[in-house]
């Protein structure tokens, strides 16, 4: 494939409509992730990933939009994981981990049940390019103008909440209501973004980016800026070389998220051995 | 006036298989402008009682009643709460300490700006604004922790052992702002400390615990009770 074939790519519309909602989810579940990842919630995005796969084979099974299925249940259950896991009698990750095989365990007997698995649960587990309609397109629009103004007008106390939470609770400020808030805005990065990234992997986009940032940055701001980069970065490359050599998508940004982090890693090692400080 | 009204407080922690009373029965006023140093063995329940006051534990029984707003309260707390990989510059963190929960929108005014340059420079942290907090020493970071207090200019400042990992140099320095506070700007000052020897210099009232009060008067009174011999 030569250039002008790879620039062609981005005549078809489909290819357009992908990635459009993939850059702008790549965008939001990067944001997000700074703030999961630095709480030790990474997970989230899996469990709630999983739940959207159950919410993907039941919309199958009756014939209901995947979309209108998947959202309200993986936004109630990303609110019953917070709930549990701040009542402090069941942990984060457990919270997750019953939540997650549970959801994948319901998900794989309705999908036995009914049709089997066949190419769609394929699509969906894995990630498929062909997926994204012009539905998708307005509402990854109006999702990322939302979080985009979240991070804008409440960085600084999103900032305090995740950098010191009881400092934040003793200055009076309304913790529970910004960890809420964060889970309900990965719920709905999550349903959007599951069925380009595959159920399987769309937590990657969470973890990934700002994993790699931390290892160069300082500060915080410097953290939000370089994981968007990074995340919008490996995401166009990644579904470009999954278009070119025909595998799922989610696999293929997955693949350039690891080869970046571990750039990452050397340059940083590099810039260590030799004392340079940024 | 009282600023902080504490009423038959308990305080008991539910761990799994057994509850553990941490505070029996305490009764305390603390008035506008005092320095009140709390004192106690490890274990004694002043960390409680202080994070009690702040919303941080439960209230089993009793209450606690604040005759000013949260904003005006400042703390830092006995060991650092930042997790030791986090991502953030001192400037960063002192600025946050200029945060309230009552303003409309959460920017910073030029304000802000100002009155972190002025708790950092009290601090002695002028010049490694731009570090990562993580890369700093535990003393370091303990001043971090105070600028980011500071900066709020609040009205009752709640330390718990702040000056465990100072410098002499530093700790001098630290009672001595303190001090300026407390005096020149009426702030109010509730310290744990176990450094009897400035507690008895600066504070202006003792109250000693162990689950209960057992001593709560002014430092003169507990001077008097100690060359007696009495035992607290
Ligand atoms: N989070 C907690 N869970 C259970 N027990 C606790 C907790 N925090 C403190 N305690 C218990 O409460 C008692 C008082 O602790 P604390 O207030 O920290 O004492 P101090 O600050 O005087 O050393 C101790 O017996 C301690 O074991
Ligand atoms: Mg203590």
């Amino acid at each position: 494939m030569n250039f002008s074939e790879l620039a062609n790519l981005f005549s078809y519309p489909f290819i357009m409509r992908a990635i459009i909602v993939g850059v702008l989810v790549s965008l939001c579940a990067s944001l997000l992730g700074v703030i999961l990842v630095l709480n030790r919630y990474s997970l989230i995005g899996h469990g709630l990933s999983d739940v959207g796969f159950a919410s993907l084979s039941l919309a199958m099974a009756v014939g209901v939009s995947p979309l209108l299925m998947a959202t309200p249940i993986v936004i109630i259950t990303s609110f019953i994981i917070m709930y549990v896991s701040q009542s402090k009698k069941i942990n984060g990750d457990v919270a997750i981990g019953i939540f997650s095989t549970g959801a994948l365990a319901v998900g794989i007997i309705i999908t036995a049940l009914t049709k089997g698995f066949n190419t769609d649960v394929y699509s969906y587990m894995f990630g498929s390019i062909l997926s994204m309609n012009i539905t998708d397109v307005a509402l990854s629009v109006v999702l990322s103008v939302v979080i985009l103004s979240v991070f804008i007008i409440f960085y600084n106390r999103l900032f305090v909440v995740t950098a010191d939470e009881s400092f934040a609770k003793a200055s009076g400020i309304n913790v529970k209501f910004y960890q809420f808030l964060i889970s309900f805005l990965t719920a709905i990065t999550v349903v959007l973004g599951m069925r380009m990234m595959g159920t399987l992997l769309i937590s990657s986009l969470i973890i990934f980016p700002a994993v790699t940032a931390k290892k160069i940055v300082r500060s915080f701001k410097g953290l939000m800026i370089l994981s968007a980069v990074i995340s919008v970065i490996c995401f166009v490359i990644g579904i470009l070389i999954s278009f070119v050599l025909n595998i799922p998508t989610g696999a293929g940004i997955v693949a350039v998220n690891i080869v970046s982090m571990i750039i990452v890693s050397m340059v940083g090692q590099v810039r260590e051995a030799i004392g340079i400080k940024v | 006036m009282n600023l902080i009204e504490i009423k038959n407080l308990d305080v008991l922690y539910k761990t799994g298989y057994r509850g553990i009373s941490a505070l029996k029965n305490v009764n305390a006023n603390i008035k506008s402008g005092e320095y009140v140093c709390i004192i106690g063995n490890n274990g004694t329940g002043k960390s409680s009682l202080i994070k009690s006051i702040l919303g941080l534990v439960s209230v089993s029984s009793g209450n606690i009643k604040l005759k000013c707003n949260k904003n005006e309260i400042s703390y830092i707390p006995q060991f650092n709460t930042i997790p030791l990989d986090f991502p953030a510059t001192v400037h960063e963190l002192v600025l946050s300490g200029t945060q309230k929960s009552n303003m409309g929108l959460p920017f910073y005014t030029k304000e802000d700006k100002a009155s972190t340059e002025k708790a950092v420079r009290e601090t002695g942290l002028k010049g490694l604004e731009k570090r990562r907090f993580c890369e700093l020493s535990g003393g370091q970071q303990q001043r971090v922790l105070l600028a980011r207090a500071l900066c709020k200019k609040p009205r009752i400042l709640i330390l718990d052992e702040p000056c465990s990992g100072l410098d002499e140099k530093t700790t001098a320095d630290f009672y001595e702002l303190l001090l300026h506070l407390n005096t020149q700007h009426g702030t109010t000052i509730i310290m744990i400390s176990h450094d009897l020897i400035n507690v008895e210099k600066y504070a202006t009232r003792i109250i000693k615990l162990d689950k209960a009060i057992l001593f709560d008067g002014s430092v003169s009174e507990w001077i008097k009770k100690r060359n007696d011999g009495e035992p607290i």
